[in-house]
């Protein structure tokens, strides 16, 4: 750390930085924080109020939604992760026109407008439903469309962590006789075992996040936590909405520390 | 190498994946925007119909094709989505880069810390953290207030629904995915180099600006390309917080296919956004690949 500005031009570097990060969390503070104002105003403070909480588990609508965005993401995060992994692993291993499909593939699904996959989805829905009659339009549309594009977030991830993994343990294994296939479950998938959780729970959180491909695919009924909490907030402020926020930023908050704290603990008593 | 069994094996369940759920739906979008609107299940015409002769017709149409050519409305959300997505891009850059570089510079005990701190947002939901921005740029709202009560205005501005509002909304939300690959270049870049150029007597500035950064330009390309791409496309942003002129593609496709139920020109919009992409997409990939080889 021997390169280091001096004067002004480090004041203005440092106000740079913090600018940033505040511009990152402001937003995500005053949520918080309104979340526990009795007044419906966002500039009025009306005292300390956990009002809009008990509003919260009183709106049945919600609930409702939430818990069905919560099903959703289990599923479509655990199949997401068994596709992912599949590809991660197609990824590294294999060479040719084969790998740069899937590259092509995978890669575009990263960054694709929501509205582009959303829009193409529910288009392949809607022939499939005429050609054979299923899956409709309803919750199992928008787990398929999760899964889709959840696994390309997860093959990023265990490819990552393929490539960091030493291949001559699973090497060993298959010179010591397993089949290909044993020495890939027995070996190599308890080696990326940290690279699947956290692949699953990018897939989780991606899908209890989307908005717009669940409003393509979804049908009558079958309104996820996203979408009820977009109708509420086009209609105005809603401080309930600012209570589920609180809520959904501890749970998260929570789930990145323990995380942190158990891959420390792991690393420990791995020695 | 010839490629083992078992992984050619394993690798057909992405492939096939993609081919049903990606490569095929593109195909469709294509067939489904040579059709027109109709008030039945779907809600699109058949392109081929029996005709009395016992033959098959091509009943295609390149109305909504035309539509898109002919209708300002449609050109002027193309450019609305390349101005905010360029602007969003830039905004973007101009934020990350001292951030990424000082993440990059900090102590090593500092640095995951300070990432953490930048990938948190993005775990917590996209629409809520739009949401929040209401209640900020309103005109009762608390940069309003705020500014008046320091006395450097005194009407409040109108920043919600207005394409200023979108710019903001957006830029805060695609903040990270610039942040990520600035850092990761700059984490990498050899501290020697550096160290070189402050003892030939280069200022903290110019080695930044003279050596650092041409050699992280593949780091912010790549970056640029991750905000560009996203929001090329982007709906809920414009739609929270912009308002009559911050009308985008990603805006245009949604109220076709929800308001007007016109699923041909939403299909046609969103072929245009994928061959706008195209050439972003092709780079992103080339870029990733050269990656590849450096690590």
């Amino acid at each position: 750390m021997t390169v280091r500005a001096r004067g002004p031009a480090r004041f203005g570097f440092v106000t740079a930085v913090c600018f940033g990060y505040a511009f990152l969390y402001v937003p995500i503070v005053l949520l918080v924080l309104y979340s526990f104002n009795d007044s419906r105003l966002v500039t009025v403070w009306g005292g300390f109020s956990t009002r809009w909480y008990v509003a919260l588990f009183e709106n049945e609508t919600l609930l409702r939604a939430a818990l069905r965005s919560l099903q959703v993401a289990v599923i479509s995060a655990s199949l997401a992760t068994v596709v992912g992994l599949a590809a991660g692993l197609a990824l590294v291993r294999l060479s040719g026109i084969r790998r740069a499909l899937l590259m092509a593939c995978f890669g575009s699904l990263l960054v694709m407008p929501d509205v582009l996959i959303g829009l193409s989805m529910l288009l392949l829905f809607v022939n499939l439903d005429q050609l054979v009659g299923w899956p409709g339009r309803g919750l199992t549309t928008v787990a398929l469309a999760h899964l889709t594009f959840a696994s390309a977030y997860v093959a990023v991830v265990v490819r990552a962590r393929l490539l960091q993994a030493d291949a001559s343990i699973e090497e060993a294994a298959r010179d010591l006789g397993a089949r290909p296939g044993q020495a890939f479950w027995l070996v190599t998938v308890p080696l990326i075992r940290p690279a699947l959780i956290s692949g699953w729970l990018l897939a989780f959180t991606l899908s209890l996040d989307d908005l717009v491909v669940a409003s393509f695919v979804s049908g009558p009924g079958s309104s996820t936590l996203p979408m009820v909490i977009y109708s509420s907030v086009r209609l105005g402020v809603t401080p309930e909405v600012n209570a589920l926020a609180t809520l959904l930023i501890l749970a998260v908050t929570l789930g990145i520390i323990s995380a942190g704290l158990i891959n420390r603990w792991v690393r420990r008593s791995e020695g | 190498m010839k490629t083992p069994a078992f992984v050619r094996g394993v690798a057909l369940l992405p492939l096939g994946w993609m081919s049903v759920f990606l490569l095929l739906p593109v195909a469709i979008l294509l067939r489904v925007s040579l059709a027109e609107p109709r008030f039945e299940q779907p809600p699109y015409t058949d392109l081929f119909a029996l005709a009395e002769s016992g033959r098959w017709a091509f009943e295609g149409t390149l109305q909504a094709w035309r539509w898109l050519l002919e209708d300002p409305t449609y050109r002027d959300a193309l450019l609305g989505s390349l101005t905010m997505a360029s602007l969003t891009t830039m905004g973007c850059l101009l934020l990350a880069l001292p951030m990424a570089w000082a993440i990059a510079r900090a102590p090593m005990s500092w640095r995951t810390p300070l990432l953490l701190a930048v990938i948190l947002p993005f775990w917590t939901s996209f629409l809520i953290r739009v949401y929040a921005w209401i209640g900020l740029l309103k005109p009762e709202g608390l940069i309003n207030a705020a500014l008046m009560a320091t006395g450097l205005i005194e009407q409040p501005l109108l920043i919600l629904h207005s394409n200023a509002a979108v710019l903001i909304g957006m830029t805060y939300a695609y903040l990270p995915f610039m942040i990520l690959p600035l850092y990761a270049t700059f984490s990498r870049l050899d501290e020697d180099q550096l160290q070189a150029a402050a003892d030939l007597g280069a200022t903290p500035w110019q080695t930044f600006w003279r050596i650092s950064l041409p050699l992280a330009w593949p780091g912010a390309l790549a970056g640029c390309l991750l905000v560009f791409i996203p929001a090329m496309g982007e709906f809920v942003v414009p739609d929270l917080l912009g308002g009559p002129e911050s009308y985008m593609l990603g805006t245009a496709l949604w109220n076709e296919f929800f308001r007007n139920a016109d699923w041909p020109t939403a299909s046609a919009l969103a072929l245009t956004m994928l061959v706008v992409l195209l050439a972003p997409l092709a780079l992103l990939q080339r870029l990733q690949r050269r990656d590849e080889v450096v690590s």
